[in-house]
Parts: C-alpha cells; sequence; structure tokens
C-alpha cells in the first residue's frame, strides 16, 4: 500500500516559486462536484453526514453556542497563549480519564492549538527543539504505512530530516501487519519518535487490539522510543468515550511520558472552529512546567493567541452535566449510523456473492475502510459508475446512506467482477 | 487597586474591560441563528468573502492590482500568524532550491515577538532600522533611510502601515513617498504590518495608505492584517495575509506554496471572527454603524492622549510631551529607560511595555490621576 506522505517539493526552473502538488482529497472532492452524474456518490467526503447527505451540526453545540452568545459576562480579551484555561484541563481529563494517576500527580499539562494538526506541528517543533539532543532534526519520525497524508508533510516543515514507515496494514489479509510492526519497533534507532494511531486509524480503519498494544507498549518503553499519539476520534469511533481512549490510558499507566494531539472536529462537528489540544504527559510537575514554558515560546511565534469560539463550546460542554450528556449521545448518533453503514455495506456484498472475503468492513472502525480495492477497480468506480474514494481504496463510511448503499454495493460488486 | 495598569495589551473601555462592539455582538447573534453555515472544513486559504473584503480594504476597491488578478488573500488565524505565513512564504520567494535566509530588517524598537517569528520560519539573518529617536520623540526619518540605504537588494523591510507597535508612531505620508522610492532604487520587499487596521483614523482604507502607495507604485510586497482590534473579536484571532505579485502569473504558484505550508501549520483558519468581519464589511448598512462604532473608541483614545498630556503638564513633568496628541492610534511611548519602567512596574504597579511604550486605551477616568502621578514620578525620582 502507498505510503501517504509528501515528500518534499521538487525545484522548477524558470519559475520563482514552484507550484506545489495538489492534496488528493481534496482534488478528489473537485472532481466530484463538477461531475453532472445525478446519482453519483462521494465517498472521500472529510466531515460527517447524515443519513440525508447532510452535514449535522451537533443539537448540543447549537445550544451551547447560544449560551455562549448571549452571555454578558463573558470576557472578550485574547485567550492566553497556552488557550482557554477550562477547555485544556477538561479536554485532558477526557481523554487520561478522571481518575487518572498523571493527572492527579500534576504531570499533566496541555496547549490549546489550531485542530488536530496544530496540536502535531507544535508537539513536532517542540520535539526538534529539545528532544534526543538540542535541535536534533535527525531523529527518525515514523509514521504508520499507510498514514493520515499530511502526517509527513507536518513533521517535515517543523525540521525533522528523516520520516520513514513502519509496517501496518497488510493488504493480504486486510488487516493489521502486527509481526511487522514489531519488528520495526525492534529494529529501528533507539530514541526514534512514532505517530501511533489512538484509535479509528486513518485511512485503514485497522487497530490494534488490547493485547496487540500491550506488546507495542513493552517493546516501545524497552527500546526507550516516543510515543506521539493522534487522537482525533474519541467517541466517533466505538461511540464510548472511554473505549476509544484505551490504548492512550494504558500507554499512561504505564509510566510513559507522551504527547497527545486531540481534535475535536469530528467528534463536536467544528470542523471550521480549529479546535484541537495537545496533552503533555510528563514525568513530573517541575518537568511539566519547563516543557509547557516552552511550547508558549513556540505558540507565540506560530499563532500567538488561540481561537476561543470553538474552545468555549467544547469546554462548556464538557464541564456541565446536562451538555455533556447531551454529547455523548449525539456522538453516539453518528458512531451508531457508521457502524450501520458498515454492517449494511458487508451484508450486501455477500448477498450478492462478490469475491473475496468482507469481514474486514465490520472489523474495522471509526470513519474510513480500507476496502482492498486496487487502483485499477478504483478507477472503474470513478470513471464508470460515479463513486469517489481515493486511489488507495479508503471509503468514507459517512458518505453511505440508505438511499445510495444499493448502487455502491452493486458497483463495487461490478468493479471486483469485471476489474482484476 | 484594580490591576492598575496592564497598560501594554487589548484596549479597555471606561469600567477597565475590554468590550465588544455593540454590532459585533448583533452580527454574532445572527450568524448563530443562521441554518445556512454548514460544519464543514473550509478550504485551507480560508473564507472568499472574507478575503475578498480584506484584500479591497487594503488595497481599494479599484486597486489595479486587484483588476490584473495579481493579488493572493490568505485568511489566517490572527496577526501573528499572518507574519508567519508570510515569513514562511519568503523563504522561497526569490529561489525555489536555496532557503533564502534574510536580512530581515524590523524597526528599532519593534514588537518584541517579530524576530522569532522570522527565525522560527528558519530566517536567521535579522537586523535592525533606526525608527525612534527618544530624544526628539518622534521617527528619525534621515537615520532610517540611511540604515536601509546600505541594506542589499532582496532585503525584506518590515514596516508599520499604521498603528506602530510599540511606539504609536507613524510615517507621514511625504516620508512614504520618500521611502517607497528608497524601496524601488534600491530594489527591497516591504512586509507592511496593520495589526490594528482603523484604529488611528478611524478608517480602514486610510489607514492602508501606505499599502496603497507601495502597489500603485508597482511594488511587490506582503502585508499583514489584522481585524480584532476594530472589531472587538480578541479571541477570535481574525487576520489575513495579502501578497501583492508583480505578474498575475506567478499567482497560481504562490497560492499553491501558501496552500501547503498552511496545511502543514494549522490545515485551515477558524471560521468564527471572519465570518462577523465579512457580513459587516459586506454591508452598506452594517459598514456605517460599524464605522460610527470605531470613530467613537478612536475619539475616546485621543481624548485619553489630550488629558494625559494636559496632566502631566500641570504636574509639571520634566520633558515634551506634545507626541502624545500628535500621534494616534492605540500605543504611546513614553520615553521611559529601563530602569524607570522597572520602578512603575515595582513601586507603583503601573506596567509599561519594556520599550517604555503604553495602550493609551487602557487608561480611564479612574486611574488616569494614578497614572500620569506615577509617570511623573519615576521621572523626577532619582533611581
Amino acid at each position: 500500500a502507498r505510503v501517504f506522505y509528501s515528500s518534499g517539493n521538487g525545484p522548477s526552473k524558470g519559475e520563482q516559486v514552484p507550484q506545489a502538488a495538489p492534496v488528493a482529497v481534496f482534488k478528489l472532492t473537485q472532481d466530484f462536484t463538477k461531475d453532472q452524474f445525478p446519482t453519483k456518490v462521494n465517498l472521500g467526503v472529510g466531515a460527517y453526514r447524515t443519513d440525508e447527505g447532510q452535514t449535522w451540526v451537533l443539537p448540543v453545540v447549537k445550544r451551547a453556542e447560544k449560551i455562549i452568545v448571549s452571555d454578558d459576562r463573558l470576557n472578550h480579551e485574547y485567550l492566553p497563549i497556552l488557550g482557554l484555561p477550562e477547555f485544556r484541563s477538561s479536554v485532558s481529563r477526557i481523554a487520561l480519564g478522571d481518575d487518572s494517576p498523571a493527572i492527579q500527580e500534576n504531570r499533566v499539562g496541555a496547549v490549546q492549538c489550531l485542530g488536530g494538526t496544530g496540536a502535531l506541528r507544535i508537539g513536532a517543533e517542540f520535539l526538534r527543539c529539545f528532544y534526543n539532543g538540542n535541535n536534533n532534526t535527525k531523529t527518525p519520525i515514523y509514521v504508520s504505512a499507510p498514514t493520515w497524508e499530511n502526517h509527513g508533510a507536518v513533521f517535515t516543515s517543523a525540521g525533522f530530516q528523516d520520516i520513514r514507515p513502519y509496517k501496518y496494514w497488510d493488504a493480504q489479509t486486510r488487516g493489521l501487519d502486527f509481526v511487522g510492526f514489531l519488528s520495526d519497533l525492534e529494529s529501528c534507532p533507539e530514541r526514534s519518535i512514532f505517530v501511533l494511531h489512538a484509535c479509528a486509524h486513518n485511512p485503514t480503519g485497522t487497530d490494534p487490539t488490547q493485547d496487540q498494544w500491550k506488546q507495542i507498549a513493552q517493546v516501545m518503553m524497552r527500546r526507550k522510543l516516543f510515543v506521539f499519539f493522534d487522537f482525533a476520534y474519541q467517541g466517533f469511533a466505538s461511540g464510548n468515550l472511554e473505549n476509544d481512549a484505551w490504548a492512550l490510558r494504558y500507554f499512561v499507566s504505564r509510566g510513559f511520558e507522551l504527547f497527545c494531539a486531540q481534535s475535536f472536529s469530528k467528534n463536536f462537528g467544528l470542523y471550521n472552529e480549529r479546535v484541537g489540544n495537545l496533552t503533555i504527559v510528563s514525568r513530573d510537575t517541575d518537568n511539566l512546567k519547563r516543557v509547557l514554558s516552552q511550547m508558549e515560546m513556540i505558540v507565540r511565534t506560530t499563532w500567538s493567541n488561540p481561537p476561543s469560539q470553538g474552545a468555549r463550546v467544547v469546554a462548556l460542554t464538557l464541564t456541565s452535566p446536562e451538555l455533556f450528556s447531551e454529547w455523548k449521545d449525539n456522538v453516539k448518533t453518528m458512531a451508531d449510523r457508521i457502524l450501520l453503514m458498515r454492517s449494511q455495506l458487508k451484508a450486501k456484498l455477500q448477498a450478492l456473492g462478490t469475491p473475496g472475503t468482507w469481514d474486514h468492513i465490520t472489523e474495522q472502525i471509526g470513519m474510513f475502510s480500507f476496502t482492498g480495492l486496487n487502483p485499477k477497480q478504483v478507477e472503474y468506480l470513478v470513471k464508470e459508475k460515479h463513486i469517489y474514494l481515493m486511489s488507495s481504496g479508503r471509503i468514507n463510511m459517512c458518505g453511505l446512506t440508505t438511499k445510495n448503499i444499493d448502487y455502491v454495493a452493486e458497483s463495487i460488486h461490478e468493479a471486483v467482477t469485471v476489474v482484476q | 487597586m484594580n490591576n492598575v495598569g496592564q497598560l501594554t495589551s487589548v484596549k479597555w473601555d471606561e469600567e477597565g474591560k475590554t468590550f465588544e462592539l455593540h454590532l459585533t455582538g448583533k452580527i454574532k447573534q445572527q450568524l448563530s441563528a443562521d441554518p445556512t453555515l454548514r460544519p464543514e472544513y473550509l478550504s485551507s486559504l480560508g473564507l472568499t468573502k472574507f478575503t475578498q473584503r480584506a484584500t479591497e480594504v487594503a488595497l481599494g476597491k479599484r486597486s489595479q492590482a486587484i483588476l490584473e488578478n495579481r493579488v493572493l488573500g490568505v485568511h489566517t488565524p490572527g496577526f501573528t500568524a499572518a507574519m508567519r505565513l508570510g515569513a514562511e512564504l519568503l523563504r522561497h520567494w526569490y529561489d525555489v532550491n536555496a532557503a533564502w535566509c534574510g536580512p530581515v530588517y524590523l524597526s528599532s524598537p519593534c514588537d518584541d515577538s517579530l524576530a522569532g517569528i522570522f527565525q522560527a520560519a528558519g530566517i536567521q539573518d535579522i537586523r535592525e532600522y533606526y525608527y525612534w529617536d527618544d530624544k526628539q520623540r518622534d521617527i528619525c526619518l534621515d537615520k532610517l533611510l540611511e540604515d536601509l540605504e546600505t541594506a542589499p537588494e532582496q532585503s525584506v523591510v518590515v514596516l508599520a502601515a499604521s498603528a506602530h507597535c510599540p511606539t504609536g508612531a507613524d510615517l507621514s505620508q511625504n516620508q512614504w513617498a520618500v521611502i517607497t522610492q528608497l524601496i524601488l532604487r534600491r530594489r527591497l520587499f516591504p512586509f507592511l504590518m496593520l495589526p490594528a487596521q482603523a484604529l488611528c483614523y478611524g478608517d480602514l482604507e486610510r489607514d492602508a495608505w501606505p499599502v496603497q502607495l507601495c502597489a500603485s507604485n508597482g511594488i511587490e510586497l506582503l502585508c499583514a492584517q489584522s481585524f480584532s482590534h476594530c472589531f472587538g473579536l480578541y479571541g477570535e484571532a481574525v487576520g489575513h495575509l495579502l501578497c501583492v505579485l508583480k505578474h498575475n502569473s506567478l499567482l497560481l504558484s504562490v497560492q499553491s506554496q501558501a496552500d501547503k505550508i498552511v496545511k502543514s501549520l494549522w490545515s485551515q483558519p477558524s471560521v468564527g471572527g471572519a465570518r462577523v468581519v465579512a457580513t459587516v464589511l459586506s454591508n452598506p448598512a452594517h459598514l456605517v454603524e460599524w464605522q460610527g462604532e470605531v470613530k467613537h473608541i478612536v475619539e475616546r483614545c485621543m481624548l485619553i492622549r489630550e488629558v494625559l498630556r494636559e496632566r502631566l503638564r500641570l504636574l509639571g513633568t520634566p520633558g515634551c510631551w506634545d507626541h502624545l496628541t500628535q500621534q494616534r492610534g492605540l500605543y504611546c511611548c513614553m520615553g521611559l529607560n529601563g530602569q524607570q519602567v522597572e520602578f512603575l512596574s515595582k513601586w507603583r504597579h503601573v506596567y509599561l511595555l519594556p520599550s517604555g511604550c503604553l495602550n493609551v486605551s487602557a487608561i480611564n477616568g479612574r486611574n488616569l490621576s494614578y497614572v500620569a502621578e506615577s509617570i511623573h514620578l519615576a521621572l523626577t525620582t532619582s533611581l
């Protein structure tokens, strides 16, 4: 499978500023938009869609926004550089759990960031400056093969020179290449940095089991590898906040110092408000203080003060029992719809007798599924059936609805039988 | 004492609180009830309606550069983000293969985060040009020109289009005319700043006059804008980076570079505040109402300056304080040295910026006497 990280910009003579290659998923959306076919389907959407194919403003978000906009006492000053205090504490808590020993020991800190991307970038900048020596740009960064297509670019832009893949997706078995993963963990240079997907792996939807996570943690501890979690789907994967946080919390309980980049784009539907957080688990309070002071310097030269609107919505929701309860329901609604689409797609493919096994559709979790379709089959779907998906075979389950699922299932069946 | 003198950032009202413009509050309510606003990712370059308006208020609607389609506007999460994006773009502006590392010229003094922003973008060679003269309590143009005369070609010069931070001293139109000629002759690249657009003259376009002068002279430039101050949207990070290019043929490549840089920094900007600004700037009735509120803020600042100057005169405070009322905008340089600034914070709990400058709007009816007295003491006590 292709590894989704962008390599450096190629030089071009005769032009002052080179044109960078377009990011694939956005081009896909462009092509879809231009397509006139009446029953076209976009399985490359980036945001959650309802069964009517519409975006969804979470009811709890509407309520929270109303409360905020009518609150006269609100202070309209710039947020502190590290962000809204009640946001930072409540989102770290939701990730690590109220009873987290690390929180109780005062060694958890947070930096409010511009979305998950911002959190990854701030974390990456810090690591480049202070991890494994000062300004060590040669520390290898390991990202899963495949991974979210922006991971490599973020770390490269932060100055790291050596981005490498770790084995992850096994195209033959359509599952996790656990043996390969472990062997990369054993053979990489000590102190390498690993970007791990806390749940709902993007793009494969394939997560390690709890037992596998335990083994991964063991090796990483022994080999002194740095853990950087990407946590963009809490609640959105299984419908349960605690379940989705299991891996992160397990690592913390094993005593790891780690970074966790959180995003609230999907689970709050706050895509364009850029609500993210970098949770920092440090070895002790003193260390944490020093880390946060450096984080502040980094943020100061990036965006200085983060935007408050989305952070207020999240903070209010997480700290008000009624709103919190409503939010959990809203998240479960989204997760349940995705689970339903998964089970229906698999059932239909099996009913059609589509060659191959389709268990992975329901074994995978979260927004994305790696169907296992090859590039030629994907091309067939796009060109002949006007069904848009990534050439990797990745589909976004949110693009499926009860109205289009038959068409999609039949088209996949066609693609698999006609194209090899 | 209610934190009497955080005389540094953010404007306060008579109660010493930051306030939201009345219109801004209204628009926010409207937008929150608008069912057509969908929760979706924006493009990396941000809200189009906003970038169009932001570009127009910087260059003027009839700008040649806009007509010739050689302007790129990028919506950024705040002013610092706009500066950072500009700095990142400059690294490969002239040469795709070699990372340009300076020199960048910053005014002396300047906002203390500027150098760090360029350095974070990998540009290490940061230099100063003479700007504020303490004795004259004014800009010294001769020395400024001397410094820029020796700048290597393709140097980037960071200039405040208005509301210079931290001194509050802005170049006059005549001075701008001279500087633009130097820029042309020495082939320098201006990076203009509008951190508090509209708060000098109560008029967005008027504050942007220097940008228009440069553009009309065919000068390629970057301009970072913020709408936080003049819309009372402090927490909303409403910034914009304007790129005026020499040729329309360069537009696509600069755009794709900006897209690539943004994707690795923050992916896309936050939409909330930009929607408010775009709504106001696109609606003539809103525009008039907003203009009224901003004029009121500006007038209040001018009044404070006058009153403060008069109070210092009555106290017999040594020095000349004419510059207080000759300058406009939020900031003012009090001409205090480091020791005097420390005296103020330690003994009087009045906090100025390290350069001895203060934010005029943080002064109000309740703290004016105390502030004036404190400044008087700082200048007359032997330290």
